[in-house]
């Protein structure tokens, strides 16, 4: 990353995170999600409105489950925000790295769109190795390239629906948690890093049998705090 | 379409019940991270609880799966999952390797299966 000395430059060298392994992955589960909008009866707008203004797959799958199901609205809402407590942590985590030096509160709310699960792992990946203040412009290159991707892939999706046998689909939807397992891992060597995933893994299924619909909060706040105290402990 | 309006009334629904029900998060996110230290204990804590409810997804979405995905045996879910971050390894960490490759093979044995 050295040739990143402008800007300009550090937005485009983002951009490229459109052909990495990360985008191909968003795009094969954006396209599980525009067959889903369109089954359920989604317009192709509706469906490349929301991949563009909520870009959080998850999210987007809930919305359209609860709407679907003739769930009120202001139900819906509180099924997605619950759903959408973890970017809480993540967009707090990802903001002092993009920061620098000087406040850009704009930019900033527009990088924080940009954060989701892929550019979350993304970001961590490859923004320690950008100078402090060019990570902001580093980072929207990177979320203008995945947000792209999905609604490129969205869009994709839910023309293709029609025919796409169903084992290719759900092969298409699996690859989702292998890559996110698979970069997690790659980029955990603390001992904290490691048990918070272990951790997370392990009793995930055991809140979503006895709280659903909290199961995420409950696991990451359990999970996470345990890693926490224990990777501390053993410093 | 039942549950939607037309035109912008059923815009309004999705940016209400969707976009902002969603971004308000974030918008919670910039204010507490613009608070943070990198440094300090309270990051540490913050990144583990994101690390761990991510980690949750990932088991949640392989043991509990909706869709498609639904129609193929657990048996087949996990032997892929591990056969994919088997060929992560194999192929000296390479992240493209284990992601296709678990892919393929769940594709694959779904086929001899059914």
């Amino acid at each position: 990353m050295q040739d990143v000395s402008s800007p300009a430059s550090a937005f485009l060298q983002g951009l490229r995170a459109s052909y990495s392994v990360a985008a191909f992955v968003l795009f094969a589960t954006a396209l599980g999600f525009g067959a889903l909008a369109r089954d359920t009866g989604f317009t192709l707008g509706h469906t490349a409105f929301l991949a563009l203004t909520m870009f959080a797959l998850p999210n987007q799958v809930v919305l359209i489950d609860q709407l679907a199901r003739g769930a009120s609205v202001a139900a819906a809402a509180l099924a997605v925000t619950l759903a959408a407590v973890r970017l809480f942590p993540m967009v707090a985590t990802t903001m002092p790295h993009v920061r620098g030096t000087r406040r850009r509160p704009v930019l900033e709310v527009i990088a924080a769109h940009f954060v989701a699960i892929t550019t979350w792992i993304e970001g961590a990946r490859r923004l320690p190795a950008v100078p402090p203040d060019l990570r902001l412009p580093h980072h929207l290159g990177i979320g203008v390239a995945v947000c792209g991707m999905m609604v490129a892939g969205s869009v994709t999706g839910y023309l293709l629906s029609v025919g796409m046998p169903p084992v290719v689909s759900a092969a298409l939807v699996f690859t989702t948690p292998l890559y996110f397992i698979l970069s997690l891992v790659a980029t955990a060597r603390a001992r904290l890093e490691v048990s918070a995933i272990v951790l997370g893994c392990a009793l995930a299924p055991l809140f979503y049998l006895v709280v659903p619909g909290l199961d995420l909060l409950a696991t990451g706040l359990v999970g996470g705090t345990a890693a926490f105290l224990w990777g501390n402990a053993r410093r | 379409m039942s549950f939607l309006q037309d035109g912008t009334g059923g815009y309004l629904t999705l940016f209400l019940a969707g976009a902002l029900a969603n971004e308000v998060w974030r918008l919670l996110g910039v204010v507490a991270g613009s608070h943070l230290d990198m440094d300090g204990q309270l990051f540490q804590w913050v990144r583990a609880v994101a690390l761990a409810l991510v980690a949750g997804l990932v088991s949640r979405m392989v043991l509990f799966p909706a869709g498609a995905l639904a129609d193929v045996p657990l048996a087949i879910r996990l032997a892929s999952f591990a056969g994919g971050i088997a060929l992560f390894y194999a192929a000296r960490r390479n992240l493209g390797a284990g992601v296709v490759g678990g892919g393929v093979l769940l594709l694959l044995a779904q086929l001899a299966w059914s």
